[in-house]
């Protein structure tokens, strides 16, 4: 296919839609998410979506989108509050409550689906595609209730902005100013039932987590703020959903919601390394860097020291010996201080012609081991 | 006859079942008591990963390479979600929810990929096919033997093992692991081993129940174990009763809907579950209320004493101590008012004289130990006075 052909196909044109949909409503709803620490929340909704989905199917009779995604929608639900009931009224903690709410629900969806599948309904065709996702199966009607739910979604969040934010960082002092604290907690519950409604198509239920999560936290690498978090969040999934989406389009045969995450996932890795600031290889050069400025320092200082105990300021120390001294090679370091200006060497006395080099401060060597030794406290001289 | 026992297809599947839930119950235990469930669901999704690496190496449908090896993938999610969190980049929960799926994710797409070479399909990695499990057989000396059933009952007994020798460890690392390091007991490396069982326990169960149903199977049973008990070992015990109650109730009802076996058995559990939460004896919802009740009913009684107690003898005992009073004074409805005094009646802490309401000398004793709680010389205050 050429890229124009591409383009005005009908299925393509669909599953870009519906990624780019899904990639917007998890970015941002999955960055409150992963703030308020209920990324494994998403994992249990989106498990417990399937039940939703086939009692949505058994009351329309058919694979009616907006039945299935009411029915995912209410389920869903149902499974955060069950886990908080659990919470609230048991000794069970988190964990286990979101365990038992996640897999009893998802058990009771595929005892549902296999009730469906043995009625020999002709309709019922598809409805596996919600396990894993079937970005191809997208048809036109389905984008405008996943348009409509992604909408109100984001209505929501740009009219509740400043709640939101500050329950997601501050609960206890968004009590305090009076904020219906408990109902905007359920209210960003809800929401992530949402996403999770909107992704069923293009991912499944089991993967949905994932885009909930990893938008999310590859941005909070990039970024300090909410808002530039929440906006880069979408761009990312976006971005991942596209890329994941259309590579299952054109390849037939490979699921969809595996192909998503594995590019937003990638995404984090790159984000986890390359993150101005956060990023591990920034740290490591850091880390490096730092050992560095400390061996060359102790060289300094060490040859201040020996310079001192002589009270010759032009002691010459024998390069064999410092190493020695460090327990390591030393020449690395010197000769990094002979450029910086630090120290000169001066060739072996005539006494040991084979001897190796000798160093010797130069009195802006001198002035830096002072001041080095000065911002230390002067140790123990 | 054994051979018979061995063709009953229900039977094996029951049997299977229950083996699934007791072997899992016996790591799941520790990880619900931890605060770790959700590893599970980790270490249930990633093995698929490794089931299908080790697959297109070894072409072993299953027994111990297929466990071993696949089983390492389950640690390795675990240390790679480690990892992340070390680096406090990212929390606890996000990095779970991150490594799982990518690992999860690659194995299904090659599974898609080898869709021919590869025996399970990925349906089947979600749900199971316990249903089959007669299917693949392996021959034990005379018999064929469910190969499904060989693998469960190897990893029940390992589990089982593990969990008796190192029974005293595993109590004290969970509960204080401070302690056990202190002691010397390398509780991480215990950790880690159990966690080695978890996914041995999850491959040798994905045959039959799959990924996520496996989720059910390891956290379900010992969470209504924890409701029903204070003593670990007794978790197992509840734990493996729910776990067979769950198969045989499943597989019949399974059977009688025409559904997924595996699906209804993961179910049971949770109805398991919620009756424990409900009428478990002494953390269920029930005893609970039951619980309050009483408290509630014994403050109301003690309240009407100290009432009568401040009142007695005193100018206004007449207009005070009568149950009209009740409703003004102490903020009661003529029917609670009526219903407090007739329980105080029976048990015979007050009296009726005409209107008036008059405590009994145990009424009186009551009320004078709610006020004074140290005059009598049993509360602790005085003797520390002297």
């Amino acid at each position: 296919m050429s890229p124009l052909e591409l383009i005005r196909d009908h299925t393509i044109q669909n599953v870009v839609i519906g990624a780019a949909l899904l990639g917007l409503i998890s970015g941002v709803l999955g960055s409150f998410a992963v703030l308020r620490k209920q990324s494994l929340l998403g994992d249990t909704m989106s498990h417990a979506a399937l039940p939703g989905v086939c009692i949505g199917f058994l009351l329309a009779g058919a694979r009616e989108m907006g039945f299935l995604l009411l029915g995912a929608l209410a389920t869903g639900a149902l499974a955060a509050l069950v886990m908080l009931m659990l919470t609230r009224n048991s000794r069970l903690k988190t964990d286990a409550a979101l365990g038992i709410a996640l897999s009893t629900f998802f058990a009771l969806g595929v005892v549902l689906l296999t009730y469906i599948q043995n009625q020999n309904n002709a309709a019922q065709g598809g409805l596996d595609a919600f396990l894993f996702g079937q970005a191809a199966a997208t048809l036109r009607g389905d984008l405008w209730i996943m348009g409509g739910v992604t909408l109100v979604a984001l209505a929501l969040v740009t009219a509740f902005w400043k709640e939101f934010k500050l329950v997601s960082f501050d609960p206890q002092f968004a009590a305090s100013l009076g904020m219906p604290v408990m109902w905007l907690e359920v209210l960003l519950t809800v929401m992530i039932a949402l996403a999770v409604v909107v992704g069923l198509q293009m991912v499944g239920v089991v993967l949905m987590a994932a885009m909930i999560i990893a938008p999310a936290v590859a941005a909070r690498q990039w970024s300090h703020r909410l808002e530039s978090m929440v906006l880069l969040a979408a761009v990312i999934g976006v971005a991942g959903g596209l890329f994941g989406a259309l590579l299952s389009a054109l390849s037939r045969g490979l699921a969809t919601g595996p192909l998503i995450i594995l590019s937003v996932s990638s995404v984090v890795l790159v984000s986890l390394l390359l993150a101005p600031g956060r990023g591990f290889v920034w740290e490591g050069i850091r880390l490096w860097q730092g050992r560095r400025r400390l061996r060359h320092q102790q060289v300094l200082t060490t040859l201040y020291r020996l310079a001192l105990h002589h009270d010759d300021p032009a002691y010459r120390s024998e390069q064999g010996m410092l190493d020695t001294y460090h327990g390591h090679h030393t020449r690395k370091a010197l000769r990094q201080l002979l450029q910086r200006g630090l120290v000169e060497w001066r060739s072996a006395p005539p006494e040991e012609p084979r001897g190796a080099k000798h160093w010797v401060l130069t009195p802006r060597g001198r002035d830096e081991a002072e001041r080095i030794l000065d911002s230390l406290g002067r140790g123990d001289d | 006859m054994l051979a018979a026992l061995f063709d009953n297809a229900a039977l094996m599947i029951i049997l299977v079942g229950a083996l699934v839930g007791i072997a899992s119950t016996l790591v799941g235990t520790f990880l619900v008591l931890r605060g770790v469930s959700m590893l599970s669901d980790a270490i249930g999704h990633s093995i698929v990963f490794g089931i299908v690496i080790v697959w297109l190496i070894t072409h072993q449908q299953s027994g111990p390479v297929q466990i071993i090896g696949a089983a390492l993938t389950g640690l390795l999610t675990v240390f790679l979600t480690e990892l992340l969190v070390s680096t406090r980049r990212v929390k606890k929960d996000a990095a779970i929810g991150l490594v799982f799926p990518v690992l999860f994710s690659a194995g299904v797409l090659l599974i898609n990929l080898y869709a021919r070479d590869v025996h399970i399909d990925t349906h089947t990695v979600l749900l199971g096919e316990i249903g089959f499990v007669w299917l693949d057989t392996l021959t034990l000396g005379d018999y064929r033997v469910p190969q499904a059933l060989v693998w469960m009952g190897a990893m029940t007994l390992i589990n089982g093992a593990f969990v008796t020798l190192f029974y005293k460890e595993l109590k004290i690392a969970t509960f204080d692991e401070a302690l056990a390091k202190a002691l010397g007991m390398a509780p991480g490396l215990l950790f880690y081993v159990l966690l080695l069982l978890t996914s041995g326990t999850a491959v040798a169960a994905f045959d039959a129940v799959g990924a996520v149903l496996f989720v059910a199977f390891v956290i379900v049973p010992p969470a209504t174990g924890y409701l029903l008990t204070d003593r670990l070992w007794m978790m197992f015990i509840h734990g493996s009763l729910v776990s067979i109650a769950s198969s045989i109730s499943g597989y019949w009802l399974a059977v009688f809907w025409n559904v997924s076996i595996g699906g209804m058995m993961a179910v049971m559990t949770g109805v398991f579950l919620l009756l424990a939460f409900l009428l478990g004896p002494r953390y269920g919802m029930v005893a609970q209320v039951l619980r309050r009740r009483g408290q509630r009913r014994v403050n109301e009684i003690r309240t009407l004493a100290v009432h009568l107690y401040n009142h007695e003898d005193g100018p206004e005992q007449w207009a005070e101590n009568v149950t009209r009073a009740l409703r003004d004074h102490l903020l009661w409805d003529n029917a609670k008012a009526n219903r407090v005094v007739a329980r105080s009646r029976e048990q015979g802490l007050v009296e009726c004289r005409g209107q008036s309401l008059v405590l009994t000398e145990a009424g009186r004793d009551m009320a004078r130990e709610i006020l004074e709680p140290t005059r009598n010389g049993t509360g602790s205050l005085t003797t520390t006075a002297t």
